[in-house]
C-alpha cells in the first residue's frame, strides 16, 4: 500500500514543522516540507497530497494577530486549490498557529462563504504559557460525523500546550450550539479525572474549555495542544523513566489521520 | 495621506491586556485606578481609496470576532475619550518597528497598493483619579521607555518614515599625523572609540608609515577590532598581579614572589586547562563562534553562552531581545552552521521589591528589568522555536544599575560541516535583514562602565530583535549548508560587517562595495554601513559557481541575500563607496597590530564580620524565610512563559514534580527524534561567595553546574564547560585582582573534575557611576556544562516519589556558612566559605552515576542555596509527600575545633550550609543495600524517608523536632515571591 502523503505547510516563522513531520512519519505517512510560496507561484501543487498539516509556530511573526497573514494568503491565493482539497474528501489538521490560520481563514468551523465565526485571542493570563494539559476526547453523536483524527483516543489524554493567543471564542452564541449540536467540539480541557475545571487545567479562558473543533465533515481539525509533543513516553513529563517505552497519547491522532487517509483516499 | 487605525476589543471582550496594566499600576503603589483599556493603533501612510484603507482594517488588522476598527481622521483624536486619560506610545524616528515588515506584506497580499509606510502604537485608556505626576509615574514606569519610544502629544503621528538624511558620499578623513597626545584622547573620545593612548598612539605610528590620515572608516574599523568586546584585551594582555591572603595553602602566588607577572591570562588558565587535559571529544575549542564537541557518528554539538548586559540595562525587552537573537547566531555561524536545538538564560538582577526612592538616577526599577528581559527572551526564543529549557535568577542591590543577561544556545551539526574555510575568489554575501543605523558603536559601548547619561549617549546601541527575520534566514541557511553552496559562514554581532568580514578575510584579505549593502533607509554613511550592528544578518563566503542557486534559494523564501565583495589574496582590507576606496588597511595590522595592554592587578582577602547568635529551637521560620528568598523561590512565572517543548526533544523539563512545579536541576534535552541519546544542560553561579573569594567562588561554579548533571543522571565522562565572566572596570587592580583569582579557580577546578573549557566570554566594565561614585557589579561568574547522556531513559528528577522510600544525604556538610542564603537572612556574609575537594567529589559523583545507570536512585536533588533544608522541602512538596528526616545522620565536620571541641555543631548550620559536592537521594528500601555498597568509604548518611502523610519534619541533634510544616505551607513560601 502506498503510504499517505503529508504536506507540512511552512512559512516564514513556521517552527513545528520537523516533529509534525516526525509525527507522521512515526504514524507511516509520508511527510514533505513545502513552503507557502510554491503554492503560490504554482512550482509544487496541493492536489498530490492526502494530508495537509499546518503545523505551530509564529508564521510571520504573528504580527496583527496570530495567524492573520497565514490565513489570509490562504484566503486569497490559495483558496481554490484548498477548497477543492476539501471537496476530495481530503485531510487538513491544523495544530496552535495552525489552528489560529484555520479559523482566521474561516475553513473552521467552517460553512459555506468561508466566513470567520470564531477567534483564539489572547490567554486570560496575558502571557505566553507552556503546561501540560489534560483534554477530553469528546464522544461524538452520530457516527457519520465522527472527527476522523480523533478516533480511538482514550477518553482523557494528555498533551503539552504553549502559546500566548489561545482562547477560543465564538461570533456568537449559535455558533457555540451549532459546534455542540453538530459534534465538532473534538477536545476539551479538563482535569486529570476528566472533569472540567477552571484556570490552569484551562490554560487560557477558553469559552466551554473548548481545546480543538473539527469541520462539519470531521476531517479538518483544529487544535490548540501539540500531539506531536507526546509521541514517545520519553516525552512525558513524569514517565520518561519507565522501563518500557510506550506510545504518547498525541501519536493516535497522526495515526487515524494516515489510516483514514490510506483507507478513503 | 495619513490613516490612524485603532482597534479595541468588542464590548465583553475580556482585555487581557489592559487588566494585566491595571495590575501593574496597582503593584506601582498607585491604587486609585478602576479601569484600564488597551487600544492597538497602526498609523498607515497610503494614497489609497477608502474601500482600500477599510479592506485593510478589515481583512488584515482587525479580528472581526473580537474587534472592532475606527478610522479616525486625525483631528477627532482624544476627543471621544473622556472620562480616560489617555496615553499613546509610538516608536521613535529611525527605530525598527518588528511589525512593519510582515504588515507591508499583507497588505500586498490583499493586492491593496498605495501603503508607502506602517507604523504600530499603543493606547492605553485610565480611568480612576490621577494627577499629572502619577500619570507620569505609570507613563514612565510601565508604558514606554525613551530611548525607543515617546508619548504621541500632537494630535497627529508626525513621523511615520524613518530618518532620510539624504546622505551624498563626502570622504571623510581624521588627523592623526598632527595630533598631540591629547588630542588624540579627544579624538577617541568623541568618536565614541574606546581606545587609549597607547593604542591611538599606534594607530597614529602606523599612518605616519604609510604617510597619510587615516578615513574615518579606518579608524572606525581598527576601533572595533581592538575593542575588548572582540578583542579581549584584558584576558589576552599582560598582568601584574599581588596577593594577600591569610591562608597560604591557597595562594596563587608562589610564596617566594611578590608579583605574579601574567602573560595572557586566557592561555594562562581557561584555554590551559583545555590544553592539557586533551579530550579526543572535543572538536573545537575557542576557535570558532561557539566551542563543538562530539554527539554522535554522525554529529556534533556546540555550545555558546553571551552577555547582553549594557543594552538590556537601557532597554530590557530589546537588549534581551537582541542579546539573545546575538547568541542564537552563534552556533548558525559554527563551523558551516548548525541548527539551534536550545536556549539557556541567566540572570541577575537588583531585588525586585527595591525601593524607587533610593534608584539612582537613570536606572530602571528592577522589577521593571526583570519583566522586560523575560519578554524579551520570550519573544525572541518562542517565535524561533527554540526551547529555552534551563536558567537561574539570582537577585542582589549591585545589580540595581546594571543587571546581567546571559544568553546561552546549543546547536546540533553535521560531523562533516563542523569547520569553514572561505577561499580566495570567493563572493562576500550578506544575508537576512537589512542594514540601518541602529546599534552603532554596541562593540565600543560595552567596552566602557555605564553613566547616567549612557541613556542619551548610547541610544543607538539599542535595538529591537526581528525573531521571523532570523528564523527564515535560518531556514534557508540549513537548506544551502546541506547543498554544500558555501564554504564558509559568520554571523553580523558586535562590529556588524566589519567584525564578519574582518575576521573571515583576515588570513586572505576582502574587497567590499560598500553601497552594494541592501539598507533600511538611505542616508546611511559608508562607515556607518561599515560598522552597524543591525541584527539578524549574516556573511557567507560563496563560490561564483554557486551564487545564483544560493541567491535563488533565498530568493523562494523571501529572504535577501546580496553579493556585496570579493575574498582576495593581497591580505588588506579593501572597502570601496561607489567606485571611492574609503578604507586600505593591511589585515595584519588590524587583527595584530594592537599593543598589548598591561594591567596591574591586587585581590587582599577580605574580612568580613562574624555574625554572632545562637541556634533557634525551631528553625521552621529560618526554613520558610529561605524558600521565598528571591534566589531560591520559584521561577515559575519566568519559566512558562517560555516554550520549553518546542521541537519535541524536551524529556527532563525545567518544571518537575506531580503537579508539573517543582525546580529540576538540569535539563535533558534529545536533539534527535528516532534516538535515545541526549543533552544534559546546566549552570552554575554564585556570586555572594565571590564576596569572599572568588577562586572558590569558581570552584563552587563548576561543582555546582556538575552536581546537577549527575543529579539527573549523567555522568562526568563527557561535560564539557563554559565560562562567562561579568566583573567591573578591570583597570582598577582590585576588580582586576579578583578576576585573575576567578580565573586560576577555573584552571585548577576544570582540571581537577576533568572537564574542558570549549567556549567562553567576557563583559568587563559592569560599572554604573552615580554621583562620580562608581558601583560595581559583584564579580560574576557563570559556569555552563553540557554533556552527552547515552540514554535519556535513564534520567532521573528530583521530586519525592513514594511513600517509604529511603532519604539519604551523600558528601560531606561543613561549617562553611560564609556567603549562604542562611547568613543572608541576617544581613551577614561570614569568612569560612565553601570550598571544593575534587578528589573526593569525582569519586561520589561517579558512585552516584553508577547507582542512577542502575536504577537505585528514585530521585535526586543537588544540595545548593539553602543546603539540606531547603534541598529537602523542595523535594517534598514538588512530589506532594512528607518526609522525616534526623540531621544526627547527615555526614557533618566542623572545620575547626575549639581545643577539640565542638563549636559549630548545631542544628541550623547542618541544615542550611551551603557546602558544595552533596546530594539528597531516593532510594526504594530493597535497595538500601546495593546504594550503600556502592558508596561504601564516601561520606553519606541514611538520613530518614518519604512518609505517607503531608507532614515535613526534621529532627535536630538532640533528636527533638527542629523543623515541622505542612508541605503545603512550605510551597506556598516557595511559589509566593514571584507569582506576578
Amino acid at each position: 500500500m502506498k503510504k499517505p502523503r503529508v504536506c507540512i505547510l511552512r512559512t516564514a516563522g513556521t517552527n513545528c514543522d520537523k516533529e509534525t513531520a516526525f509525527a507522521f512519519l512515526k504514524a507511516g505517512g509520508e511527510p514533505e516540507f513545502v513552503h507557502v510560496n510554491k503554492f503560490i507561484t504554482g512550482a509544487e501543487k496541493l492536489d498530490v497530497f492526502q494530508i495537509l498539516a499546518l503545523p505551530g509556530g509564529f508564521s510571520y511573526g504573528d504580527d496583527l494577530g496570530a495567524g492573520r497573514i497565514l490565513a489570509n494568503e490562504l484566503r486569497f491565493k490559495l483558496i481554490d486549490s484548498l477548497t477543492a482539497f476539501i471537496r476530495q474528501g481530503k485531510l487538513i489538521i491544523g495544530i496552535c498557529n495552525g489552528f489560529q490560520i484555520l479559523v482566521k481563514s474561516g475553513l473552521l468551523p467552517g460553512n459555506a462563504d468561508l466566513k470567520q465565526e470564531a477567534s483564539l485571542i489572547i490567554n486570560d493570563s496575558a502571557k505566553f504559557e507552556d503546561r501540560w494539559v489534560y483534554l477530553k476526547s469528546q464522544k461524538l453523536k452520530a457516527k457519520s460525523q465522527k472527527c476522523a483524527w480523533a478516533e480511538g483516543l482514550p477518553e482523557v489524554i494528555y498533551l503539552p500546550v504553549a502559546h500566548g493567543e489561545g482562547k477560543f471564542i465564538v461570533q456568537e452564541k449559535a455558533v457555540l450550539e451549532r459546534l455542540k449540536a453538530n459534534g465538532q467540539v473534538v477536545f476539551r480541557y479538563c482535569d486529570e479525572r476528566g472533569e472540567s475545571a477552571g484556570y490552569p487545567d484551562n490554560p487560557n479562558g477558553s469559552t466551554d474549555n473548548i481545546a480543538g473543533i473539527c469541520d462539519d465533515t470531521g476531517r479538518i481539525l483544529g487544535l490548540m495542544p501539540h500531539p506531536e509533543r507526546h509521541i514517545d513516553s520519553l516525552q512525558h513529563p513524569r514517565l520518561a523513566r519507565t522501563a518500557a517505552r510506550k506510545e504518547g497519547d498525541g501519536l493516535q491522532i497522526f495515526k487515524n489521520g494516515i489510516e483514514f487517509a490510506a483507507k478513503n483516499l | 495621506m495619513l490613516y490612524n487605525i485603532e482597534i479595541k476589543d468588542k464590548p465583553g471582550v475580556f482585555d487581557a491586556v489592559g487588566q494585566g496594566i491595571k495590575k501593574d499600576i496597582f503593584d506601582l503603589g498607585i491604587k486609585s485606578v478602576s479601569e484600564v483599556r488597551f487600544v492597538q493603533v497602526y498609523i498607515i501612510e497610503a494614497s489609497v481609496s477608502e474601500q482600500g484603507i477599510r479592506k485593510i482594517c478589515e481583512e488584515l488588522l482587525t479580528d472581526r470576532v473580537s474587534q472592532d476598527y475606527v478610522i479616525n481622521s486625525e483631528e477627532k483624536r482624544g476627543t471621544e475619550t473622556s472620562p480616560f486619560f489617555v496615553i499613546e506610545v509610538a516608536y521613535n524616528p529611525g527605530v525598527m518597528d518588528p511589525v512593519e515588515e510582515s504588515a507591508l506584506k499583507g497588505i500586498k497580499d490583499l493586492r491593496v497598493e498605495g501603503v508607502t509606510a506602517f507604523k504600530t502604537a499603543k493606547k492605553y485608556l485610565i480611568k480612576g483619579s490621577l494627577n499629572d505626576g502619577q500619570l507620569k509615574i505609570i507613563s514612565e514606569k510601565l508604558l514606554y521607555n525613551k530611548l525607543i519610544q515617546h508619548i504621541v502629544k500632537s494630535p497627529s503621528h508626525q513621523v511615520t518614515k524613518s530618518p532620510d538624511l539624504g546622505y551624498k558620499f563626502k570622504l571623510a578623513g581624521v588627523d592623526l599625523l598632527s595630533a598631540s597626545d591629547k588630542q588624540l584622547m579627544r579624538i577617541a573620545k568623541t568618536g565614541q572609540l574606546f581606545l587609549n593612548l597607547a593604542e591611538m598612539q599606534v594607530i597614529k605610528k602606523y599612518f605616519k608609515r604609510l604617510k597619510r590620515n587615516p578615513s574615518d572608516c579606518e579608524l572606525e574599523a581598527i576601533a572595533q577590532t581592538w575593542s575588548e568586546h572582540c578583542l579581549h584585551k584584558t584576558f589576552r594582555g599582560k598582568i601584574e598581579y599581588k596577593e594577600k591572603i591569610p591562608n597560604s595553602k591557597y595562594q596563587i602566588l608562589n610564596p617566594k614572589l611578590k608579583v605574579k607577572k601574567i602573560n595572557n591570562l586566557l592561555k594562562s588558565t581557561i584555554m590551559k586547562a583545555t590544553k592539557e587535559l586533551h579530550k579526543p571529544w572535543c572538536v573545537s575549542v575557542f576557535q570558532d563562534n561557539s566551542g563543538i564537541i562530539k554527539f554522535d557518528d554522525k554529529y556534533n554539538i556546540c555550545f555558546k553562552v553571551e552577555t547582553h548586559n549594557h543594552p538590556s540595562a537601557l532597554e530590557p525587552f530589546g537588549g534581551a531581545n537582541t542579546g539573545i537573537g546575538g547568541v542564537i547566531r552563534d552556533p548558525m555561524g559554527t563551523g558551516l552552521g548548525a541548527k539551534p536545538i536550545l536556549n539557556t538564560d541567566v540572570f541577575c538582577f537588583g531585588p525586585p521589591d527595591y525601593p524607587f526612592s533610593k534608584l539612582p538616577k537613570g536606572s530602571l526599577h528592577p522589577k521593571r528589568v526583570m519583566k522586560g528581559v523575560v519578554s524579551g527572551v520570550r519573544d525572541y526564543g518562542n517565535k524561533m522555536g527554540i526551547p529555552t529549557v534551563n536558567g537561574a535568577i539570582l537577585f542582589h542591590e549591585r545589580f540595581v544599575g546594571n543587571p546581567l543577561v546571559y544568553c546561552g544556545t546549543v546547536g546540533i551539526l553535521p560531523a562533516d560541516k563542523s569547520f569553514k574555510q572561505p577561499h580566495t575568489g570567493e563572493l562576500v554575501v550578506v544575508t537576512g535583514g537589512r542594514t540601518g543605523r541602529d546599534g552603532i558603536h554596541g562593540a565600543t559601548f560595552s567596552s566602557g562602565e555605564l553613566t547616567h547619561e549612557s541613556e542619551t549617549v548610547s541610544s543607538g546601541a539599542v535595538q529591537i530583535g526581528n525573531p521571523i527575520q532570523e528564523k527564515k534566514m535560518l531556514d534557508v541557511i540549513l537548506k544551502c549548508r546541506d547543498e554544500n553552496l558555501y564554504t564558509a559562514i559568520t554571523d553580523c554581532g558586535a562590529g556588524g560587517l566589519s567584525s564578519a568580514v574582518g575576521e573571515m578575510g583576515q588570513d586572505l584579505g576582502a574587497e567590499v562595495h560598500l553601497e552594494k549593502v541592501p539598507l533600511k533607509y538611505s542616508g546611511l554613511s559608508y562607515t556607518e554601513i561599515w560598522i552597524s550592528e543591525s541584527q539578524e544578518r549574516m556573511v557567507l563566503s560563496v563560490p561564483k559557481e554557486n551564487i545564483e542557486k544560493l541567491k535563488e534559494a533565498f530568493r523562494s523564501e523571501n529572504v535577501e541575500a546580496t553579493v556585496i565583495g570579493e575574498f582576495t589574496d593581497t591580505k588588506r582590507l579593501k572597502l570601496y563607496y561607489q567606485g571611492n576606496l574609503v578604507c586600505n588597511l593591511e589585515m595584519k595590522f588590524l587583527h595584530e597590530g594592537n599593543p598589548q595592554i598591561e594591567k596591574k592587578a591586587v585581590f587582599i582577602s577580605p574580612r568580613h564580620k562574624e555574625p554572632k547568635f545562637s541556634c533557634p529551637k525551631n528553625l521552621t521560620p529560618q526554613l520558610i524565610k529561605l524558600l521565598s528568598h528571591y534566589d531560591i523561590c520559584s521561577k515559575e512565572w519566568v519559566i512558562r512563559q517560555y516554550d520549553h517543548e518546542v521541537q519535541g526533544g524536551s524529556v527532563l523539563k525545567p518544571l518537575v514534580g506531580i503537579v508539573n512545579d517543582g525546580p529540576s536541576d538540569a535539563a535533558v534535552v534529545r536533539p534527535l527524534a528516532n534516538s535515545s541519546k541526549g543533552i544534559v544542560i546546566s549552570n552554575g553561579i554564585n556570586f555572594r561567595f565571590g564576596f569572599i573569594d572568588p577562586y572558590w567562588m569558581a570552584a563552587s561554579c563548576i561543582d555546582e553546574a556538575l552536581r546537577q548533571i549527575i543529579s539527573v543522571g549523567g555522568s562526568l565522562k563527557e561535560v564539557a564547560i563554559l565560562d562567562n565572566f561579568c566583573w567591573g572596570n578591570p583597570d582598577k587592580p582590585d576588580r582586576l585582582g579578583s578576576l585573575v583569582r576567578a580565573s586560576y579557580g577555573c584552571y585548577d577546578f576544570s582540571r581537577a573534575f576533568g572537564v574542558p573549557f570549549i567556549s567562553g566570554k567576557d563583559s568587563l566594565y559592569n560599572e554604573f557611576s552615580v554621583k562620580n561614585k562608581s558601583i560595581s557589579i559583584p564579580g560574576t561568574l557563570l559556569i555552563s556544562a553540557i554533556s552527552v547522556m547515552e540514554d535519556v531513559s535513564k534520567t532521573v528528577s528530583m521530586y519525592a516519589k513514594q511513600a517509604g522510600n529511603l532519604i539519604y544525604v551523600a558528601g560531606s556538610t561543613y561549617d562553611e556558612m560564609a556567603g549562604s542564603h542562611y547568613f543572608d537572612l541576617l544581613k551577614a556574609t561570614g569568612n569560612n566559605l565553601p570550598k571544593v575537594d575534587a578528589h573526593q567529589a569525582v569519586k561520589l559523583f561517579n558512585a552516584l552515576t553508577v547507582a542512577a545507570s542502575q536504577g537505585l536512585v528514585r530521585a535526586m536533588h543537588d544540595c545548593s542555596d539553602g543546603g539540606i533544608g531547603v534541598a529537602l522541602a523542595e523535594m517534598a512538596f514538588s512530589g506532594g509527600l512528607g518526609m522525616e528526616v534526623f540531621l544526627s545522620e547527615v555526614p557533618y565536620k566542623e572545620s575547626q575545633k575549639l581545643k577539640g571541641k565542638s563549636k559549630n555543631l548545631r542544628n541550623d548550620f547542618i541544615l542550611f550550609s551551603e557546602s558544595n559536592s552533596r546530594f539528597v537521594v531516593e532510594v526504594e528500601r530493597r535497595n538500601q543495600h546495593r546504594f550503600e555498597a556502592l558508596l561504601k568509604s564516601l561520606p553519606f548518611g541514611l538520613v530518614g524517608c518519604v512518609s505517607g502523610g503531608k507532614e515535613f519534619e526534621v529532627h535536630g541533634l538532640d533528636g527533638r523536632t527542629c523543623v515541622k510544616s505542612d508541605i503545603g505551607a512550605l510551597k506556598e513560601a516557595w511559589q509566593k515571591p514571584l507569582r506576578w
